[in-house]
């Protein structure tokens, strides 16, 4: 099976990418290939990027607060250009309430700060191999 | 040393190998390892600080190993000060009176990102952003609200700022100002540190060497107006939070302190003149003694190289003085309320390591800003650290313990040694280059995640005495979009209401004047007093000096 | 996603990002549809000039493809960029980091950028990086940059799909000096000694040269017996370089330049090198010759990848090979006469005819 296509980025202008370049570096090592933006994104870019690089899933990880901003403008500007079917996931600080919210608004799951990193690994596997047992 | 000394060493000695053989039969324990990765021996003697100096040490002398002032904290207890702000300036301005009339005795300024990273509010990258982890300051007619009703010629404040800190200045400087405050008498502290940006943090604005100039143009400028305040805050706090060992922390953040004084005397300032305004900022995290021992060693090094390989000549300049905050990093969203356990003892580590102010942080921090009550607990535990415990009472009280001094000795070399590695890779700003001190840091992050993964290092709550019940019980701070708006509102009618030609010519002379070699310092306070927004002054600069772009590095 | 394919390729050709996205994926996996795809783009392949960048890792090659195509865009051309970088050879997994670097450019309509993994492929990854090429320009790019870390054998293959091939070398880096050796000589139509400032650029500029010189066929007899000469004026490298230049002055000689790509500069000489190089490919006729290569290539990719599922995906093949492993153990077979009967007995399936 070909790798997972993952694009990690941090939108907003928060400068804590520890939690970012954990998560790439899991990724990586569970066979995922794994695009890195940097830091300080727009929505703008981050679709740019997920639809130009072709990925399955986007990571986001953001601390700075402004999840209900920017989050939903991610998902929106993927729609707009067809592709709703890639899996927005992430984490950070986020309140839980926030993360319902979010995730009705149709991210997949979000993770709060402390999750291992095989969490999010197995979250993603499993969503890949259930969406290509679909598509098959 | 004695015959009769070398003689009970050897008693001892034979003894320690006694003990040794009785432990090693009694215990299938695998070695623990201390944060930095050194072994943590079970028990420590007095053969392992035979002929060391600091035991004959006194507290306020050289080389300050003990602490900076010979009366403790019986001269003055350490400043409380706790990092606040969110929202508005009028918000935060409500929250300061708050927390000075529950005897907090300093303000710290918490800015929110668009600040931080030098974007006013009504910027299209502060959309969402604005007031979310910490105040909204776009020009002096926030900063004036911002401390409306508290003099600033009494109060001491410091402010969390780095790659636009010396725009903000200006502000605080120009506020004061209208306050009728004499510069001469403001107190208080900038952050300032870049070099650690680059490394850990991550707001940065302009690329490194003008990055410098502006810092180096400041110390120059304040030593002459504002003497008693503190240039710059040169911080180890957010490299271990970025993951750095505490061994890491204590070398890199004395580093960068060493590269600022090597650019200060490359400008042709006398050492004694700027160093005794720098002041220094640690991270007290989980492991109680390496911490002390991190900040006793932190002062003894400072001291020596200040000394032996600057030439200053004034104590004021060898003294190393210095904040701590409990590391916001070992705070858990899981079951929340330990982490006012974790910060009480973090802040004991801190005070008996000897520190001049403290900020502990709430327990809420690590889901939202906190509440005022989470706020509240966090100040209680200083004071009942202060008054109760009767911790301050005895000057470094740890001081001769064969652990704590031993501590001392190894992390002082494991800081000579990261240093001597420094020089090799051709010094800080070369290392930043080419990412190998990035590289560092992100190489002991991946190793404490996967120590923590791999349950080999315990975090209660998290990888262990892990409860079902929901993973969040306690209330939270919402910071809504209404601050967003207002403050956009506010910075249309400061627009509307200011003199459009004299910001213009302001910025010129501010953008001219990068081109040159003058000390920026006069020209954008000159911005500042026009009403010169913060975008406006960052970009100015930022025609001439371009941005910073990161490097990436795993 | 759930698109049929004619309607992947109206939004292609419509000129959507999407659709060029997923007509990448397909070709770089492979996928179902994928020769069909190639099929229907071949008629629009030919346009774009294409560039290879390659050097040793940290030499500077994203910031100055981050630069040309600043550049090129203010020249109102089109760019497509593909930054390949090795995938893991334990795990399978990559960490792509190029865009970082190319944020500048990073919301330009203009400019399309894909970060490719190699995924440890022994050969065809070249051949594969030229189809994803050929993609983008199908889609109308006027200029490709194909982005390398040159380090390895399949590394210089790939850039040198190119009809330009960049070398981006530093100096006081001993990567730059193996990259040197591990071939980039023949490969190379332009070298630049990026952070052209620092101490030892001069000299890594002259060495290069002395290189170039000499694989032309400088050597000591072309400098005359020093009886009368000073020797401050006798020069190794020019007189290595004249005799490059005289011996045939229809061959491209490789232009070694200086840039500074932190500050910007040397990025405009290097654009006009690039230039003259494809003027000298349109009016030599290489690029005719390199562009008839790639075909080539290409056919013999699809010819071997064909092979490779015809046969081993055959079920009937794999049992007849089974029941000559005793006969090979045995000693009355060995795996040259098999092969040779496997090859003869499998004609219609190597056609693709079933009998």
């Amino acid at each position: 099976m070909r790798p997972i296509r993952v694009l990690v980025a941090k939108p907003g202008l928060d400068g804590h990418d520890r939690g970012a370049k954990v998560v790439a570096a899991a990724l990586r090592d569970a066979g995922m290939e794994v695009i890195y933006t940097g830091l300080h994104q727009t929505p703008e870019m981050i679709a740019t990027a997920a639809i130009q690089e072709d990925v399955d899933v986007v990571g986001l990880s953001i601390l700075s607060g402004a999840h209900m901003t920017l989050i939903p403008r991610v998902l929106d500007l993927l729609r707009d250009d067809g592709r709703e079917d890639i899996l927005v996931t992430g984490g950070g600080i986020i309140p839980r309430e926030d993360m319902d919210a979010l995730e009705a608004r149709g991210t997949g799951r979000l993770f709060g700060p402390g999750t291992p990193t095989s969490e999010l690994v197995e979250y993603i596997h499993n969503w890949f191999e259930a969406r290509e047992a679909q598509t098959a | 040393m004695t015959t009769a000394e070398m003689l009970e060493l050897d008693r001892l000695r034979e003894e320690v190998a006694q003990w040794r053989a009785r432990f090693d039969a009694a215990t299938k324990r695998n070695a623990l390892f201390a944060n930095s990765g050194h072994v943590v021996e079970p028990l420590y003697t007095a053969l392992d600080i035979a002929g060391d100096a600091a035991a004959a040490e006194v507290p306020g002398e050289f080389p300050f190993t003990r602490g900076i002032h010979p009366t403790g904290y019986r001269g003055k207890l350490w400043t409380m000060r706790q990092f606040a702000g969110f929202g508005t300036a009028p918000e935060t301005n409500a929250r300061y009176k708050y927390l000075l009339s529950q005897g907090q005795t300093g303000l710290s300024v918490a800015f929110d990102f668009p600040t931080l990273m030098g974007y006013d509010s009504d910027h299209p990258r502060s959309e969402g952003e604005v007031g979310k982890c910490g105040v909204a300051i776009s020009s002096l007619a926030d900063m004036e609200t911002l401390f409306e009703g508290i003099p600033l010629d009494k109060v001491s404040v410091s402010m969390t700022i780095n790659g636009p800190a010396v725009i903000l200045f200006a502000f605080y400087v120009a506020a004061a100002e209208k306050q009728g405050a004499v510069a001469a008498e403001l107190r208080g502290t900038i952050q300032n540190d870049i070099l650690k940006e680059y490394m850990a943090q991550h707001a940065w604005v302009y690329p490194i060497e003008p990055a410098l100039r502006l810092i180096v143009d400041n110390f120059a400028w304040s030593a002459e107006h504002v003497p008693l305040w503190n240039t710059i805050s040169i911080s180890g706090y957010h490299i271990r939070e970025a993951g750095a060992t505490a061994a890491q922390e204590l070398a890199f953040t004395l580093a960068d302190g060493f590269t600022y004084v090597e650019r200060g005397i490359a400008r042709g300032l006398d050492v004694d003149d700027f160093a005794p305004r720098l002041s220094f900022f640690w991270d007290i995290h989980n492991d109680f003694f390496e911490e002390i021992a991190k900040l006793r060693a932190a002062r003894r090094i400072w001291a020596r190289h200040m000394r032996e390989r600057f030439g200053a000549k004034d104590t004021r300049s060898l003294i190393m003085r210095f904040h701590s905050q409990t590391a916001g990093v070992t705070l858990t969203a899981q079951q929340p309320m330990n982490n006012i356990v974790r910060v009480a003892y973090q802040a004991m580590a801190a005070v008996l390591g000897g520190t001049q102010s403290l900020h502990t942080n709430s327990m809420d921090e690590t889901l939202a800003l906190p509440t005022e009550q989470a706020v509240e607990v966090a100040l209680r535990t200083q004071q009942v650290l202060a008054y109760e415990t009767g911790v301050p009472n005895v000057a470094d009280p740890l001081g001769g313990s064969y652990y704590v001094e031993a501590l001392t000795d190894k992390l002082e070399s494991e800081a000579e040694a990261l240093f001597t590695k420094i020089e090799e890779v051709g010094g800080v700003v070369r290392g930043l280059e080419t990412g190998w001190l990035q590289r560092q840091i992100s190489e002991s992050s991946s190793r404490q995640q996967w120590e923590v993964e791999q349950r080999r290092r315990t975090i209660v709550g998290v990888n262990d005495f892990v409860t079902d019940e929901g993973e969040l019980t306690i209330p939270l701070l919402k910071v809504g979009a209404e601050a967003e708006r207002e403050q956009r509102s506010r910075m249309a009618a400061m627009r509307a209401s200011r003199d459009d030609a004299l910001v213009k010519l302001r910025l010129a002379a501010l953008r001219d004047a990068a081109k040159t070699d003058a000390n920026l310092m006069p020209l954008i306070l000159d911005c500042a007093r026009a009403y010169c927004t913060l975008y406006e002054i960052r970009a100015a600069m930022e025609e001439v000096f371009g941005a910073y772009r990161e490097p990436v590095f795993f | 996603m759930p698109q049929s394919f004619d309607a992947l390729i109206a939004d292609f050709e419509a000129g959507k990002t999407a659709a060029l996205a997923r007509a990448i994926s397909i070709v770089e996996n492979h996928r179902t549809g994928y020769d069909e795809l190639m099929t229907r783009l071949h008629p629009r392949i030919g346009r774009a000039q294409r560039l290879g960048m390659t050097g040793p890792p940290g030499a500077g090659k994203s910031t100055i493809t981050n630069l040309i195509v600043q550049s090129l865009r203010r020249d109102n051309l089109r760019v497509g960029v593909v930054a390949v970088d090795p995938s893991s050879p334990f795990t399978g997994g990559a960490l792509l980091g190029d865009r970082v670097r190319m944020e500048a450019v990073a919301l330009d309509r203009g400019v399309y950028i894909r970060s490719m993994a190699t995924r440890g492929s022994l050969g065809g990854l070249s051949a594969r990086t030229a189809e994803v090429a050929d993609v983008l320009d199908a889609f109308g790019f006027d200029r490709i940059i194909i982005e390398t870390v040159g380090v390895g054998q399949t590394e210089l293959d790939i850039a040198r799909t190119a009809d330009t091939t960049v070398v981006v070398l530093v100096p006081e880096s001993g990567d730059s000096i193996q990259t040197l050796k591990a071939g980039v000589m023949e490969i190379a139509d332009i070298f630049v000694v990026n952070k052209g400032d620092r101490p030892g650029a001069d000299r890594l500029r002259n060495d290069i040269e002395l290189m170039l010189g000499l694989r032309r066929g400088a050597t000591s007899a072309n400098i005359p017996a020093h009886h009368g000469i000073p020797l401050k004026t006798f020069n190794p490298i020019r007189i290595a370089r004249d005799a490059a230049r005289s011996e045939n002055p229809e061959e491209w000689l490789p232009a070694v330049l200086g840039t500074i790509a932190s500050k910007g500069e040397g990025i405009d000489l290097l654009l006009a090198a690039v230039d003259r190089h494809f003027r000298y490919l349109q009016t030599s006729g290489g690029l005719k010759g390199r562009r008839r290569n790639r075909l080539k290539n290409q056919v013999t990719e699809v010819v071997a990848e064909r092979l490779r599922a015809r046969l081993w995906e055959d079920p009937d093949t794999i049992t007849w090979l089974d029941t000559q492993l005793d006969l090979m153990e045995a000693g009355t077979a060995t795996p040259f006469s098999v092969a040779d009967e496997l090859l003869s007995r499998s004609g219609p399936l190597l056609t693709g005819v079933k009998p």
